[in-house]
């Protein structure tokens, strides 16, 4: 007998019903989640995405509440984009950083009140988010809390969302704007937190319920009778890996991570250096004065074959240049893509590349990112 | 699903079908649950020789790439070329439209040894109770 001893997985309220619907399920940061409803298969629901709409479990994020007279202020210090920006109501794309420009994780930052914030994390690194978090506020008049186990967060994704969600709610979501949020009631449940948020390049909403099975699985289930008219489909965390790898949206551990710095990901423009100091700043002043030896591209294969993390990058010539961080066929675009960090003198558009896969060198070449951008709406 | 009779089984989920000196290989139904909608299959060059439990390619889903080892062993005489435009076939029917290569067997006895259509079935339903407890 040769078992490891691991912690057991977690499991969030909607676990028995995503066993019920035969999920496969998969171990993902500690939780067992499900990776695809192999009754309709992860390319379906992808393809539910962009055209209709699909349902996601994503309670395995964390939350962090941040409150008090010196909130906006402990905020600032913690992330790089500038919370003094956001109005009541209103969310945006942040990150925490190391003092070397690197990442804690990336998270959505929303402002409940003007003392009050709310930090949606990655579930793999709660615990060291918020460890991270309470420990550098602390100088802050503000409390942290880790609110992680107190929702039940599913997305709604794809252009039907907004139809599917407006079933179950009275709030007036539709003048809701991206990344912009409302409290309302959702079928029996009051004053929940509904947000126009998503993590698949589509319109979507993200809802926090309470996180009792019983409700939990109430609005999933009624969720899935609303936008049955538009063929909505539960996705799993594999469509929705490569649904945020077509809208080249990062993924912790891949895109960023504790040695990738923030102008290397190319998310500078979420980097506000002018709002007054914050970790991190330094450096990445240091650095856009410096230059960076690597940027991340996106990349089409012209041959046969997926480029997947980890797998070398190889210039024309055959020097290793560089590592792929995600890859995938792209079930909508149809294409094998992925993404890696080369040298910039590598990144031009068009310039041509090679993969090694298993051992052969698989041409590639460089394309504008994101991959898939949703079409804007007519009206 | 019914596993056809006269086929044998590995453990790691192919199939082989001898008729003379001949072995049509491919990977079971399970396999193919297990991956996922298939996008891409890579297979050896005809005229490859490989032992059994050589490596004779590779099936990927969109999630994962999989390690597909040659039954028995052989030489390589025909590629299904199907499976170069229409790799998702594998889901549709992979015991049958969708094998994977051919081989000239070096030993028709060979494939004796492994497990029966039977023995097969009740690998992967033990397989399967383990999955759900």
């Amino acid at each position: 007998m040769n078992t490891p001893t691991v912690a057991p997985l977690r499991r969030t309220a909607l676990y028995s019903v995503h066993k019920r619907m035969g999920a496969r399920m998969v171990d993902f940061g500690g939780w067992d989640m499900p990776v695809e409803y192999p009754s309709a298969g992860l390319m379906k629901e992808h393809l539910a995405v962009r055209t209709g709409v699909g349902i996601f479990d994503v309670s395995h994020m964390g939350d962090i509440r941040i409150s008090g007279p010196q909130a906006l202020a402990a905020v600032q210090h913690i992330s790089m984009n500038d919370a003094a920006r956001l109005a009541i109501g209103q969310a945006h794309y942040s990150a925490l950083l190391y003092p070397e420009g690197t990442f804690v994780d990336d998270v959505v930052v929303h402002r409940l009140d003007v003392h009050d914030f709310l930090l949606v994390i990655n579930a793999g690194t709660r615990e060291k988010d918020f460890r991270w978090v309470r420990d550098h506020v602390r100088a802050f008049d503000c409390s942290a809390e880790d609110l992680g186990d107190r929702y039940t967060q599913i997305a709604i994704q794809g252009p039907r969302a907004l139809q599917t969600l407006a079933q179950l709610t009275s709030a007036d979501i539709g003048s809701l704007k991206y990344y912009w949020f409302t409290h309302g009631a959702i079928s029996r449940h009051h004053n929940i937190l509904i947000a126009r948020t998503g993590y698949t390049g589509e319109d979507g909403f993200e809802i926090y319920i309470p996180p009792d099975v019983k409700t939990s699985e109430e609005v999933w289930l009624e969720l899935l009778e609303a936008g049955k008219e538009f063929g909505i489909l539960p996705c799993g965390l594999g469509a929705r890996n490569t649904l945020r790898l077509e809208a080249k949206m990062a993924l912790y551990g891949h895109e960023i991570s504790e040695s990738i710095t923030v102008l290397e990901a190319g998310l500078d423009r979420y980097c506000k250096l002018d709002k007054g100091d914050f970790i991190g700043r330094a450096k990445i002043e240091k650095q856009k004065a410096s230059g960076i030896t690597r940027t991340l591209v996106g990349l089409e294969m012209l041959d046969r074959g997926i480029a997947r993390d980890g797998y070398k990058v190889f210039d024309a010539g055959a020097k290793e240049i560089g590592v792929i961080t995600s890859g995938s066929y792209a079930p909508f675009l149809k294409k094998n893509i992925a993404l890696a960090y080369v040298p910039p003198s590598h990144a031009a558009e068009g310039a041509p590349l090679n993969v090694e896969i298993r051992g052969q060198m698989a041409r590639a070449q460089i394309v504008p990112t994101p991959f898939y951008k949703r079409p804007k709406k007519q009206s | 699903m019914a596993y056809p009779a006269g086929f044998r089984y590995t453990q790691q989920h192919e199939w082989v079908k001898v008729e003379g000196d001949t072995g049509t290989v491919g990977i079971t139904d399970y396999a193919q649950q297990e991956l996922g909608d298939v996008v891409y299959v890579d297979l050896p060059k005809i005229g490859a020789t490989i032992k059994a439990g050589e490596s004779l390619g590779t099936v990927e889903s969109v999630k994962a790439v999989s390690e597909i080892y040659c039954p028995v062993s052989g030489e390589v005489i025909a590629l299904n070329e199907l499976l170069q435009g229409a790799p998702e076939k594998i889901n549709q029917d992979p015991h049958g439209e969708a094998w994977l290569v051919k081989l000239k067997l070096s030993n028709p006895k060979e494939a004796e040894s492994l497990m029966d259509a039977t023995a097969y079935d009740a690998y992967v339903s033990a397989k399967a109770k383990e999955h759900s407890a």
